[in-house]
């Protein structure tokens, strides 16, 4: 078993704040960290992987630095992370991500034969959730996204059990492998890591390819060339007017209040309460 | 079988970053254990860092370390209820190379710092708590951590944890502080446009100005307070001993309020918007508390042997030069393949030898006199804000009449004897 | 590719057992005004088994044209059989503009259509307008970090597609005289070249979003006083269907778990409504909830901080205030026999 995981290095959006002056990202003091639901596609892997052997790689496609992310995957139990960085992927949207990394994936392919690619649900930075199925199509291989329960992978028939969530519930879903699943974070929790992972991925030198190590790439569908969106302008939205307080008794108050939020009823859902 | 290492740092601040990237450097095989998420997440400082004993481990690290600025200006303030007594140095020779001093965000410097280490072949494990050493027969042997499968070996262990050092308890190094031995300090990070900063410190850009308070920020207790210009932040805090904090039912963040409202400092920070607050411990008792700094196999550096400087609010530096001792005798202890107490206690030595301890020998009364005598925060302060006032309030007396009058208040005050016996005490606690 | 041979605004009818999801109602209102803008037809797409009878609906909230591709291997929405369809319909009929609902399946689809079709594709939409004279599609999301917006555009490649947040575009009120033609498709597909069986659709609407996702919380300080009177914040959150929230201080005193800690060492969260009940307004509070776009605070200290942050500030006591709007609110929806909710 072969078992793929795209991982993505994002700030933390915990720290990360917005001047709302130049309303530029204040990326002070914000560590770049391993996307969370990357995280939990590794650990998916790993869980996997207790039953069924194998090998888990990571791939990532990034700056220099994104080989943190691939270290940390290591912590969590992947064996091996390879980063594709260059210029020419600067830029990339997420069609020209997935064309990028699909290649990436004909690469590692073609060493060990891959049965299964893991996405997170989305990156906390762009979250688009679009790169994982653009991914499967490039590959050619059923996605399944939103996924929060892997069981029954069956090596010799080749299959494997899903539970995706929707709206409201889920379903169960069988699939021919190889295929792609994009995990949400309940799907598992995170281990803490032993010791001698800890060890292995201070050690580990992640492989590292550029554009010219991965075979027949149109190179015009790559980074911002390949990329048909476009930002157009950044704005502040109208934020409400702060600050009003407001005034008379307990239940003209209320009443007050009432109305600003009968302007909003959509977001409110009344249903009876238990 | 576990693997063994020939040195394991526990602690990835200046103490620990600067003894494993020396080990490092000289080919000995480093293991360095960090519990935040990465170096410096949660570590605080007022943000001044020196530049002499960083530059002994990264010549012209200034070149390429993320450091907020070069401090040029050093005022003092001798604050008032509504006002305030100042002085202080500006020099342009410190706004060139090799500098003075700079301010630093710790999140960022540490981390910085740590990749050194790590350059120069050090293993580093974030997120990972070292829960206690462990010991064979009076030797520590390794340190066992919260991760499953979680011990490891090593020859010598330095213990960099700072100023809690739970570990160093643990092996009976020094007990519990006693509350007049640790000043808890509180600050903030506050953001501010770098415009607004350089206008009003009257800074050009990518210069610094430091502000150390003293008087009625601490509502009078034992300790001072600090403001300090980042790029486009301000730091600012304020630390009074554990001891006059409970004396006087005080809330650090009481405190931290209470200066950020006062009207010297208010004006300073207006329109600027709070990102993060923190409190932290500071080791106060100088000379009279620094512990037991080796045994069989392990040694405690910076802040956890209680190197900081009160006064001079000086620590770091400390740190990095005691993680520099400690990491040199490693390597004679090793090189004469006995890390026992007696062949590691050349540290100590060269502890004793450096500046360090001379400093704190030099200072080991200061805090005690300020904390018996609390009339050079509650008295003296006051009193020489009125004096100025006087002085420079024109009113037609002149100015060799001014001067009689003030002197006239002062000892009519306090009796001229006290005040005599008062100043010579500080000069001595201090000088 | 010439743009021009592309006109025509779509949008995706994603049912579910033969009810229509909310947002593509939603999308049909905001595509009938890009629709008019562009002065072409706005069209619906509706994909599945049995589901011909739909269509009159989606005429009547604002389609001009629906198409149907009806198969019995479409019960059930599948990735693969799903976008065969659309990519038949897009590839014969070219619009230049296609909604998605951003819900699971409408990303999903919308993921696959994009790549096959090698066109840009905007996720999480929360503003939608056009350029007329470039006809170009001006799709607005919060960009990373929630208080500033993006407007992604998408110039050299047809269809413009985006998937669209739920409950922020408004539909029209249904009409039912509205005319409009019914176009179906034939589509040729074999289960048995399905490489996904959806083997069991299991419902359960118990389960809430959690705070980061949530549109609407409720959050409570340690002004509510005991646990006891903390239950107030979870009935009116149940009321009105939100997420609970606490502060620091709040978990810490066992009222609710961590996880619902709101804060500097909690979630960070950016909803369109927060309640901020019997709250001071510490920074490490704030910093955790200040991008939210509409703020009310209930605060019995009228110095109390977190007034500075609110939109609407009420001075009093939440013991007072919390059980009347709990009040109002379970009476507007007897009234009203239940607001329309998407969620
Ligand atoms: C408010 C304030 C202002 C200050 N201002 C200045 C100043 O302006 N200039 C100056 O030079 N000094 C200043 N100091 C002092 C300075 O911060 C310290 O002296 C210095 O940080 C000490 O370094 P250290 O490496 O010994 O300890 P620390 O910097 O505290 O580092 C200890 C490290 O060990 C880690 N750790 C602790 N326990 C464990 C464990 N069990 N397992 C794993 N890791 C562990 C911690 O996470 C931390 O990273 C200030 C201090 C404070 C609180
Ligand atoms: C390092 C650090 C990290 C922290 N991280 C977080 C964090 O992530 N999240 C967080 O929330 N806090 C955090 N805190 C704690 C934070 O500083 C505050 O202590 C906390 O937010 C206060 O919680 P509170 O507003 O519920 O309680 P309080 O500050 O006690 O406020 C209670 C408020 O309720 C009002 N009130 C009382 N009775 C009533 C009534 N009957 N009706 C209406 N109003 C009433 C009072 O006027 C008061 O304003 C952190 C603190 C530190 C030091
Ligand atoms: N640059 C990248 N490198 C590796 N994986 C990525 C990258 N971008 C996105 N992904 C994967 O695609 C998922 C969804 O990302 P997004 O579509 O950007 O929200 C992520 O959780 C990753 O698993």
């Amino acid at each position: 078993m072969h078992i793929v995981v795209c991982v993505k290095q994002v700030p933390d959006t915990k720290i990360i704040k917005i001047n709302p002056k130049t309303n530029t990202l204040d990326r002070r003091s914000a560590p770049a960290i391993l996307n969370p639901y990357d995280a939990h596609a590794v650990q998916e892997a790993v869980k996997i992987k207790e039953n069924t052997g194998g090998t888990i790689s990571v791939l990532s496609m990034g700056p220099p630095q994104a080989t943190a992310v691939i270290k940390k995957s290591i912590e969590i139990g992947a064996d091996r992370g390879f980063l594709i960085t260059d210029r020419a992927f600067a830029g990339a949207d997420t069609l020209a991500t997935s064309y990028a990394l699909s290649k990436a994936l004909e690469r590692i392919n073609k060493e060990i034969p891959v049965d299964m690619v893991i996405c997170g649900k989305h990156a906390i930075d762009g979250d688009t959730g679009q790169v994982g199925p653009g991914i499967a199509r490039r590959m050619d291989i059923p996605p399944v996204t939103n996924v929060i329960e892997v069981s029954e992978v069956n090596q010799k028939e080749k299959t494997v059990l899903i539970k995706r969530k929707l709206t409201s519930g889920y379903e169960l879903i069988q699939s021919e492998m190889p295929c792609l699943l994009t995990v949400e974070k309940e799907i598992n929790g995170i281990e803490y890591s032993p010791m001698p992972n800890m060890i292995k991925a201070a050690r580990y030198e992640p492989i590292i390819w550029a554009v010219s190590d991965l075979e027949n790439v149109d190179r015009t569908q790559l980074g911002l060339k390949g990329s048909p969106t476009i930002v157009g302008k950044m704005f502040t939205p109208p934020r409400p007017e702060g600050g009003k307080r407001l005034e008379g008794s307990a239940d003209e108050q209320v009443g007050q209040l009432m109305e600003v939020l009968m302007e909003k009823r959509d977001l409110l859902t009344m249903q009876s309460s238990k | 079988m576990p693997e063994k290492f020939d040195v394991i740092i526990v602690g990835a601040g200046p103490a620990g970053t600067s003894c494993a990237l020396t080990c490092a450097k000289n080919g000995l095989n480093v293991l360095l254990i960090e519990r935040g998420e990465y170096p410096g997440a949660k570590n605080v400082m007022g943000g001044v860092l020196y530049r002499k004993q960083m530059e002994e481990l990264i010549p012209e690290f200034w070149k390429e370390a993320p450091l907020e600025r070069p401090v040029i200006e050093q005022r003092f303030w001798m604050m008032d209820k509504e006002s305030v007594v100042q002085f202080g140095y500006k020099g342009l020779e410190w706004a060139v190379e090799p500098y003075n001093n700079f301010t630093v965000l710790r999140a960022q410097f540490d981390q910085w710092f740590a990749n050194k280490a790590v350059e120069a072949g050090a293993l580093l494990i974030n997120e990972t708590v070292v829960t206690e050493c462990i010991v064979e027969n009076g030797k520590v042997v390794g340190v066992r951590t919260d991760r499953p499968d979680g011990e490891i070996f090593a020859d010598v262990v330095v213990l960099a944890d700072g100023v809690n050092s739970l570990l160093s308890k643990q092996l009976g190094f020094h007990k519990e502080f006693r509350p007049d031995e640790v000043a808890l300090t509180v600050m903030e990070v506050i953001n501010l446009p770098k415009e607004k900063i350089n206008d009003r410190f009257n800074l050009e850009d990518n210069q610094g100005c430091t502000i150390e308070i003293f008087g009625d920020s601490t509502k009078g207790n034992l300790g001072t307070a600090f403001l300090y210009t980042n790029k486009d932040s301000l730091n600012i805090g304020v630390g009074t001993t554990l001891s006059s904090m409970i004396k006087a039912k005080l809330k650090p963040y009481e405190l931290l309020d209470y200066l950020k409202n006062h009207p010297m400092v208010k004006p300073m920070l207006a329109g600027g918007e709070s990102a993060e607050y923190l409190a932290h411990l500071i080791p106060e008792g100088g000379y009279r508390s620094v512990p037991k700094v080796a045994g069989n196999g392990v040694i405690v550096v910076g802040d956890a042997a209680q190197l900081v400087n009160a006064i001079h609010r000086e620590g770091s530096n400390m740190a990095m030069h005691s993680g520099l001792l400690a990491a040199e005798s490693i390597l004679e202890a090793k090189s004469r393949g006995d890390f026992s107490e007696a062949s590691l206690n050349i540290y100590r030595e060269k502890l004793f030898d450096s500046f360090i301890i001379k400093d704190l020998e030099k200072y080991k009364d200061a805090a005690h006199t300020f904390e018996k005598y609390p009339q050079y925060f509650n008295d003296y302060v006051p009193m020489m804000n009125k004096a100025m006032s006087k002085f420079f309030t024109v009113d037609g007396t002149p100015k060799r009449e001014k001067q009689k009058q003030i002197m006239k208040n002062v000892t009519a005050e306090k009796g001229t004897l006290k005040v005599l016996q008062d100043i010579y005490r500080a000069w001595k606690a201090v000088k | 590719m010439n743009l021009d041979d592309y006109r025509g605004v779509w949008v995706f009818i994603e049912q579910n057992d033969s009810k229509i999801e909310g947002v593509s109602l939603e999308l049909l209102g905001a595509g009938r005004k890009l629709a008019d803008k562009l002065q072409v037809p706005l069209a619906g797409f509706l994909l599945g088994h049995d589901v011909k009878p739909l269509a009159n609906q989606v005429i009547s909230f604002g389609a001009d044209v629906v198409y149907v591709i009806d198969h019995l291997v479409l019960k059930h929405y599948r990735t693969e059989s799903f976008m065969k369809g659309v990519m038949l319909l897009a590839q014969k009929y070219k619009p230049e503009i296609i909604l998605y609902g951003a819900t699971p399946n409408g990303k999903d689809l919308a993921s696959a259509v994009a790549t096959d079709l090698s066109t840009g594709l905007t996720a999480d939409t929360t503003m939608l307008d056009v350029d007329v004279e470039n006809r170009l599609l001006e799709a607005s999301r919060p960009a990373f970090g929630g208080n500033i917006m993006a407007t992604i555009l998408c110039k050299k490649h047809r269809p413009q597609m985006a998937t669209v947040r739920p409950k922020v575009m408004k539909a029209l009120d249904p009409d039912s005289s509205r005319l409009g033609k019914i176009i179906e498709e034939k589509i040729d597909l074999k289960e048995e070249e399905m490489r996904t069986k959806v083997l069991q659709i299991v419902n359960d609407v118990t389960k809430k979003a959690n705070l980061a996702d949530a549109h609407v919380i409720v959050c409570g300080g340690k002004g509510m006083g005991d646990f006891q009177n903390f239950q107030l914040i979870h009935e009116l959150a149940e009321t009105i269907g939100a997420s609970v929230g606490g502060t620091r201080d709040v978990v810490e005193a066992g009222w609710l778990p961590h996880e619902q800690q709101v804060g500097q060492t909690g979630e960070t969260v950016t909803p369109k409504i927060y309640f901020a009940i019997g709250i001071s307004g510490a920074i490490q509070h704030v910093v955790g909830m200040k991008n939210s776009e509409f703020i009310i605070a209930i605060n019995k200290d009228p110095n109390a901080p977190i007034f500075d942050v609110a939109t609407y500030g009420i001075v009093g006591d939440a013991m007072e205030i919390v059980p009347k709007l709990i009040e109002q609110f379970k009476q507007l929806r007897s009234e009203k026999g239940g607001e329309i909710s998407y969620a």
